[in-house]
């Protein structure tokens, strides 16, 4: 499989009064030919930020992308003006974006028909009346009923799932490459958001796409994902393929992720194993790992030594983290 | 005063609340948002009643009907043996000590100008629980200390706190006059991942010491598992199961249950590989004008005709399992 998209240490900055807010501080993550990605952590972690700096969308100021590269189709899409034709070619055409917040991305003055036409009339410069073929057929792919009539219908005059899935139809209708999802099923119910990454994974086989999921939910992308990035305080701390995150985790902050969420298959009675501490604040933050003032296996090496870079550990699978959980297997069971 | 035996604290009878929906100039009242739709349940003392369902499925306003925050249309609230249904407010606040309430939004739910000792310490003074200036200070002090706060961080203000910390000075004001039956409203679910852990253990070993009993209302099922000894499932107004924890997940019987079960994603790709899902097609229903007979049945995958017919009664198949379908 041939890569699709590659970023490199990808640097993104918001200047505050407060001072200068490391919001994503050297990510890499590459992202295959027909591949669902995971990128999963917590609020503030980065992980919307650096998504939309792939796109270009960091409000500047206070915002700004200071360092990397993004890598699409043999550019480096950082090197195109925010808004310039490049770039507008590149966002909602070839990577399409699907937001958290369906009311709030889909304008609610213009109906559904109005929104989901307008990508293809601008990308493919389609005729009004073929796009809105295009658009009644989406929405039938995607599962709304009598298409043709809630074409005409606003926003408000359809549920939370409904938005998402027109979300989705608005995604596909240029053919993307790629598509980011930035948490779409976080404001919905639990039955809805098994419909919604149901269709999802449809949607990736139907249209040989590729889908990257940002969530903080680490079941979500347990079932879909082939690969998986955690990330922690701008970083990303471990990655490797689903199977490996969720059956050998590596990282301590991914096991304790694992371990502070009950789980509906595990006998019960288990007491949850919260992590110490707070996420950090990251503003000002020691050269040291942002992770090891919570962690309970730091050693002497992590409070002198920089955060460590990634390193493989086996295969595929990669953390950024000085100890060797494998060593301490003793301390991990009565922890 | 004890009509019940002494282990219900809290029993409900045909609950139903109905919201008006007013139109027009004279705000006439054109129908009813039905976001309880007679409901009985009964809450042991020291147990957790875990109720979960989806978003608008009555499960905050039955809470809030319990605690006599809403006067509810119809049904008997029975507490600690007294119906407490229709008194009137002045009548209501020597139970409103014993009761209270842990909000989902430690943002919202706490006055930002009121200092973190103030806002525990408030019931206490409301209520006249304590009869000194000296009282008062330990008091409050004790209660951050129970909570897992550093009684020196009483002067500061909510916004110097992080979530997870706002969500215990929620706890403390809701302890504060020593409840015996705490409404849990979604506490975790506004907070990060890696905090949720720690409100769930504090919730538990305050339960254990002080010998609380929760109504635990959350749409996480793993987190409601964890916690409940006994779970009621609603939708859209209704109570569609209630059963003990371990029935409800090992052998769901409401066709909704095992759907919303299935739905539930586990975090971890091995077992999601044999896991088969039930996808529920549609949305819910308005509230407003549900479907005739079993609300569910327009969405249900076993639904016959006669699911349309009539509202199906919650039986008892055994064992303290209850389940509203007729396909049962």
């Amino acid at each position: 499989m041939s890569v699709l998209l590659n970023v490199n240490n990808l640097k993104t900055q918001f200047r505050t009064e407060r001072g200068v807010v490391k919001a994503v501080d050297g990510v890499s993550y590459q992202v295959d030919e027909h591949e669902i990605v995971g990128l999963v952590g917590e609020s503030g972690c980065g992980k919307s930020v650096s998504q939309l700096s792939v796109l270009q969308l960091i409000p500047d100021p206070p915002g700004k992308i200071v360092g990397g590269e993004v890598i699409f189709d043999g550019h480096d899409l950082l090197k195109f003006e925010a808004n310039g034709a490049e770039m507008r070619s590149v966002r909602g055409g070839k990577i399409a974006m699907i937001f958290q917040e369906p009311m709030t991305s889909l304008n609610p003055v213009l109906t559904i028909g109005r929104q989901l036409t307008e990508m293809p009339e601008l990308h493919f410069k389609m005729d009004h009346e073929a796009a809105r073929e295009r658009a009644i057929e989406l929405l039938k792919l995607v599962g709304i009923s009598d298409a043709a009539d809630r074409i005409s219908s606003y926003p408000h005059q359809f549920s939370g799932g409904m938005r998402q899935r027109v979300m989705i139809a608005m995604a596909l209708s240029c053919n993307p490459k790629i598509i980011i999802a930035d948490e779409p099923t976080t404001a919905v119910d639990v039955t809805t958001q098994a419909q919604l990454l149901e269709l999802m994974a449809d949607m990736v086989e139907k249209f040989n796409t590729s889908l990257v999921i940002v969530t903080h939910n680490l079941g979500v992308v347990a079932r879909y994902a082939n690969r998986i990035y955690v990330m922690y305080a701008g970083r990303i701390v471990e990655s490797s393929t689903s199977k490996d995150i969720f059956g050998d985790p590596r990282h301590p902050y991914t096991i304790g992720l694992l371990k502070s969420v009950p789980r509906l298959d595990e006998p019960r009675g288990r007491k949850l194993v919260p992590i110490d501490g707070l996420p950090p604040n990251l503003i000002g933050m020691p050269p040291t790992c942002a992770f090891m003032p919570r962690c309970p296996y730091r050693v002497d090496k992590c409070k002198r030594e920089p955060w460590p870079e990634l390193r493989p550990v086996e295969g595929q699978h990669y953390i950024s983290c000085y100890v060797d959980i494998r060593e301490r297997q003793d301390e991990l069971v009565t922890k | 005063m004890n009509s019940l035996p002494n282990d219900t604290i809290l029993e409900v009878e045909n609950l139903k609340m109905y919201f008006p929906v007013l139109r027009g100039l004279l705000r006439k009242k054109v129908a009813d948002v039905k976001a309880v739709d007679d409901i009985s349940f009964k809450v042991k003392r020291s147990e957790t009643l875990g109720l979960v369902g989806e978003t608008g499925c009555g499960k905050t306003t039955t809470g809030r009907c319990v605690l006599r925050l809403y006067r509810p249309t119809a049904g008997k609230i029975l507490f600690e043996g007294k119906d407490i249904t229709q008194l009137p407010e002045g009548k209501i606040r020597p139970f409103r000590r014993r009761m209270s309430l842990i909000f989902q939004d430690p943002y919202g739910s706490l006055d930002p100008r009121q200092s973190a000792g103030s806002i525990v310490g408030e019931p206490l003074k409301t209520h006249h629980m304590v009869s000194s200036n000296g009282e008062y200070q330990d008091r409050v002090e004790e209660l951050f200390r129970t909570v897992g706060l550093d009684p020196s961080m009483t002067d500061r203000v909510p916004h110097e706190f992080s979530g997870g910390q706002r969500q215990r000075i929620g706890i403390g004001r809701a302890l504060a006059c020593n409840p015996s039956f705490i409404v849990c409203d979604e506490p975790i679910s506004a907070l990060d991942v890696s905090i949720q852990a720690q409100i769930i253990n504090l919730l538990q070993e305050l339960q254990e010491k002080l010998g609380l009993t929760y109504l635990f209302i959350a749409h996480d099922l793993s987190v409601v598992r964890h916690i409940s000894n006994r779970l009621a499932v609603m939708y859209l107004g209704r109570i569609v199961e209630i059963t003990d924890w371990k029935a409800l997940y090992e052998n769901p019987l409401h066709p909704y249950t095992k759907a919303l079960l299935s739905a539930v994603p586990i975090p971890d790709p091995f077992v999601e590989e044999k896991r088969k899902r039930i996808i529920l097609q549609g949305d819910v229903p308005s509230a407003v004008d549900p479907p005739t007979g079993c609300n569910f049945h327009p969405r249900c995958p076993i639904a016959i005709a006669e699911c349309s017919q009539a509202v199906p009664p919650l039986r008892d198949i055994g064992g303290g399992h209850e389940v509203a379908c007729i396909r049962v």
